[in-house]
């Protein structure tokens, strides 16, 4: 069990890192992508946008957290 | 254009995890011995190659679109936690990452562990290198990996590993210390930004959406990606002098 844990925790510092908001952002960004293409519109725009805002949040985060 | 930028990628990505590894090999090697530094080494390339032989020819079977699309998403979510710590560390947030004080907290913490011995090396000297390449090394499969089969090309991504494996392999020997030389943290920010730019790229065009002039957008992504990162290390330097100056004022 100890293994089991350490190696979910291993590979969560691996994709997710420090701050877990830019993983969840960037699912949430894709997934807009995914249904505005659906619907039939070319959302090619939205991910630099979103790149933007999480960058922004993320590293005022780190920064508040000294 | 895209192959030049995927091998570089490739390349810069897999030299900075290997000057990392370097220093962890070395400060084992020097504190418990060159054989259990180098069994650690061994140990950990078979491993790695064993990932590399099971993930390569399963990742060619998945189709192009959905591969783009997990693949790109992952190099997203990397990309940008790279690129995070390099405008951190670009800003003065963050110290900066310095080979010679790594290699020097590892040296005395090899050298005072206790020694075992497990089949004829020593168990922390074997472990400590077998770790550092691992974790390192797995960096490197994962984006050589990822770069290469979205890219259609794994050879090309490889290639470019390669010539950072036999670089940063010859220099080690041949200097025998850390590479506190290499422009680490200028390396790691172009890395974050290659990262998230290729992550943009392959992401969005796996959702469904479509780069107003194809491939040659990628371009356009990457001064993007650019111009962003050293915009926000401009505006974080700037906040960082305003502190320091109030907590002047106030002391």
């Amino acid at each position: 069990m100890r293994h089991l844990r350490s190696f979910g925790r291993f590979w969560w510092d691996f994709v997710v890192g420090d701050d877990w908001l830019v993983a969840a952002l960037v699912a949430i960004a894709i997934g807009a992508a995914a249904a505005l293409a659906h619907s039939g519109v070319n959302a090619w725009w939205l991910l630099p946008a979103v790149v933007v805002l999480v960058l922004w949040l993320s590293l005022r985060r780190a920064v508040a957290r000294g | 254009m895209n192959t030049t930028f995927l091998v570089l990628s490739a390349f810069l990505a897999s030299a900075v995890e290997m000057v990392e590894a370097l220093t962890i090999v070395l400060a084992a090697g020097l504190a418990r011995g060159w054989r259990s530094a180098l069994a650690g080494l061994g140990a950990a390339t078979v491993a790695l190659a064993v990932a590399v032989a099971a993930l390569g020819p399963a990742l060619t079977v998945i189709p192009l679109s959905a591969l783009r699309l997990a693949v790109g998403a992952l190099l997203l979510v990397f990309g940008l936690q790279w690129l995070r710590k390099a405008i951190l560390r670009a800003s003065g947030f963050k110290a900066l990452h310095d080979e010679d004080a790594i290699f020097a907290r590892e040296l005395a913490e090899a050298r005072t562990a206790e020694r075992v011995e497990r089949a004829g090396v020593d168990w922390y000297g074997f472990v400590l290198s077998f770790k550092g390449v691992l974790l390192e090394g797995l960096e490197v499969i994962f984006i050589v990996l990822t770069f290469g089969s979205a890219q259609g090309s794994i050879p090309l991504a490889a290639a470019g590993a390669g010539g950072a494996l036999v670089l940063v392999a010859g220099v080690g020997v041949a200097v025998r210390a850390p590479l506190a030389r290499v422009p680490e943290n200028a390396m790691k920010f172009a890395v974050g930004v290659m990262l998230t730019t290729f992550g943009i790229f392959w992401s969005a065009e796996g959702a469904g959406a479509h780069w107003p002039g194809s491939d040659a957008s990628l371009l356009g992504v990457l001064g993007f990606v650019i111009l962003l990162s050293l915009g926000l290390v401009r505006l974080l330097r700037r906040e960082r002098r305003l502190r320091l100056r109030a907590a002047e004022v106030r002391a």
